[in-house]
C-alpha cells in the first residue's frame, strides 16, 4: 500500500487560530477554558472569508474552512492544487454538524411557522456541510464526504482518508474534524447525561475529575501519497504509519470497563503500522476527565502496550482545550504531530492527585523533553474514543 | 399599473435583501444579472420569503427561472403586488 504523509496542518481551537498556537500555548500550560466551557471566543469568520461565504456556513463549517485554509497554505497549495482535482478529496468528521443552525430554525418553526424556516437550514446543518464547503472552495472533486462517530469522528475521518490514499483512490485528501456544539440544547443534553463537569475544571486522571468540558473548533490535515508529495518537493511533516478502528459493541455511552475495545484499536493500529509496543514513544490520550473514560483508557493503554505503557509519557490535550467532540481526534492528531516534531511533550494540566490505579506517566503540570531511543524519528499514538463505543487510533511518526 | 413609488419601495426591499445575502451594494443595478452579483438559487429562495412577507408575492421555482436580472425581479414583484 502507498505511504501516507502529512504536508499541512491547521486548527481553530479555544487557544486561538493556528496549529502552532495550539501546541505552544498548551505546552506553556495555558488553558482555553472559561466558565466551564472552551469556546473559540476570538474567532472572527470575516478574517477568513467573505460575508457571503460566512453566511453560507454554520459555525462548524466556518471552523473547518478556516482550519483547511491554514493546512493547505502550509502544504503549499492554498491557491492552486498540484494534483488533478478529480484525484483530491475531503473527508471530515463531526459529532453533530450544524447544531446552531438546527436550533435557530426550530425556534423559527415554533415561533413564526413553517413558511419562515430558512432555505439555508438544511444545507447549513447537514453533517457533510464542512467537507462540501472545503471541496467547493478548493476544487476537490474526488471522494468527498462526512464521517459521523461522535468523539472519534475526527480520527475515523483521518483513518478513512488514509485508506483512500493507500488504496489509490486519491493522491491527496484534506481531512480532520469540526464541531460547534456550544448551544443550549447540547449543554442541557450532555448535562442530563451527567457527562459534563460541574466543577468547570478539566483534570484528566485526577481523583477529583467530574466530567468533560465542552469545547469547539476544528482540526484539518492535508494527507498526500508520499511518492507524489516528494515528487512535487513538498515539506513532509509526519507520516500516518497506521490506523486502528474498533467498536465496543457494548453501551451507547459507557466504554467497556476493562478498556478492551480501545485496546483492540490500539493493537490494530500498531499491527497496521508494522510496529511493536516498544516502538511507541508517546501516547496522546483521549483523556476526557470523565470518571469512566480515564480509568478504562488507562487499562486499554496497559493492555495494548504491556509493560512499555509505564515507560512512556501519556498526556491529554483536553486538559488545555476541553473536549472538541467530533473535532477532538483531528486536533489531537495535530497536537501529537507537533509534540513528535518538537520532541517536547505538553502536559496533562490540572492533574495533581492521580486516582487509585491510574498510575501511568501522565506528564502532570509541565512540559518536558520527549525521549526517543536509537536516534530514529519519534512515534506517537493518538487515541479517540466516542459515544456509541467507537474507537479510532492513529499511529503518527515525525518526518 | 405600477407607480414610481411602488417600484422604489420594491427596489429598496430587494436591494437590501441582496446586500444581506452578500452582494456588494454598489454592484446592484437594475440591469445587473444575478450571476454577475453572485446571487444564486438559494438566495432567490430567501428573497422569495422576504418579498412574501413584505408584499404578499411568492416566487415559484418556475418563476425564478425567468428572473435573470435584478430589474426582472423588481418588475415581477411590482406587477403582482
Amino acid at each position: 500500500m502507498k505511504e501516507v504523509v502529512v504536508t499541512g496542518v491547521g486548527s481553530i481551537t479555544p487557544l486561538g487560530a493556528g496549529a502552532s498556537t495550539l501546541y505552544e500555548r498548551w505546552a506553556a500550560g495555558e488553558v482555553g477554558i472559561r466558565d466551564g466551557e472552551a469556546p473559540c471566543a476570538d474567532f472572527d469568520p470575516l478574517e477568513f472569508f467573505s460575508r457571503k461565504e460566512a453566511r453560507r456556513a454554520d459555525r462548524f463549517t466556518q471552523f473547518a474552512l478556516a482550519a483547511a485554509q491554514e493546512a493547505l497554505g502550509q502544504a503549499g497549495w492554498a491557491d492552486e492544487s498540484p494534483y488533478d482535482p478529480a484525484r483530491t478529496g475531503c473527508i471530515l468528521g463531526t459529532g453533530i454538524g450544524g447544531l446552531g443552525t438546527l436550533e435557530a430554525n426550530l425556534n423559527v418553526l415554533r415561533d413564526e411557522g413553517p413558511e419562515k424556516v430558512a432555505p439555508l437550514a438544511v444545507p447549513l446543518m447537514m453533517g457533510n456541510a464542512g467537507s462540501a464547503a472545503i471541496a467547493m472552495r478548493h476544487d476537490l472533486r474526488g471522494p468527498v464526504f462526512g464521517v459521523v462517530s461522535a468523539c472519534a469522528a475526527g480520527a475515523n475521518a483521518i483513518a478513512a482518508a488514509t485508506r483512500t490514499i493507500q488504496c489509490g483512490d486519491a493522491d491527496a485528501v484534506v481531512t480532520g474534524g469540526s464541531e460547534a456544539g456550544l448551544t443550549a440544547l447540547a449543554r442541557a443534553a450532555f448535562a442530563a447525561l451527567d457527562a459534563t463537569s460541574t466543577s468547570g475544571v478539566c483534570r484528566p486522571f485526577d481523583v477529583r475529575r467530574d466530567g468533560f468540558i465542552m469545547g469547539e473548533g476544528a482540526g484539518v490535515l492535508v494527507l498526500e501519497d508520499g511518492d507524489r508529495a516528494r515528487e512535487r518537493g513538498a515539506t513532509i511533516l509526519a507520516r500516518v504509519r497506521g490506523v486502528g478502528q474498533s467498536s465496543d459493541a457494548h453501551h451507547l455511552t459507557a466504554p467497556r470497563a476493562d478498556g478492551s475495545g480501545a485496546a483492540a484499536a490500539m493493537t490494530a493500529a500498531l499491527r497496521d503500522a508494522g510496529l511493536e509496543p516498544e516502538d511507541v514513544d508517546y501516547v496522546n490520550a483521549h483523556g476526557t476527565s470523565t470518571p469512566l473514560n480515564d480509568r478504562s483508557e488507562t487499562m486499554a493503554i496497559k493492555a495494548a502496550l504491556g509493560a512499555h505503557a509505564g515507560e512512556i509519557p501519556v498526556s491529554s490535550t483536553k486538559s488545555s482545550i476541553g473536549h472538541l467532540l467530533g473535532a477532538a481526534g483531528a486536533v489531537e492528531a495535530i497536537a501529537t504531530i507537533e509534540t513528535l516534531r518538537r520532541r517536547r511533550v505538553a502536559p496533562t494540566l490540572g492533574l495533581e492527585q492521580p486516582d487509585e490505579g491510574l498510575d501511568l506517566d501522565y506528564v502532570p503540570g509541565q512540559a518536558r523533553e520527549l525521549e526517543v531511543r536509537d536516534g530514529r524519528q519519534p512515534i506517537g499514538l493518538s487515541n479517540s474514543l466516542g459515544f456509541g463505543g467507537h474507537n479510532a487510533v492513529l499511529v503518527l511518526e515525525a518526518a | 399599473m405600477a407607480t414610481t413609488t411602488d417600484t422604489t419601495t420594491v427596489e429598496k426591499v430587494v436591494y437590501d435583501a441582496l446586500v444581506t445575502f452578500g452582494a456588494e451594494r454598489e454592484d446592484i443595478k437594475r440591469d445587473a444579472t444575478f450571476e454577475q452579483i453572485d446571487i444564486d438559487s438559494l438566495d432567490l429562495a430567501e428573497l422569495s420569503q422576504v418579498v412574501e412577507d413584505e408584499f404578499g408575492v411568492t416566487f415559484k421555482s418556475t418563476d425564478v427561472e425567468q428572473l435573470k436580472t435584478v430589474g426582472d425581479a423588481v418588475d415581477f414583484i411590482v406587477a403582482r403586488k
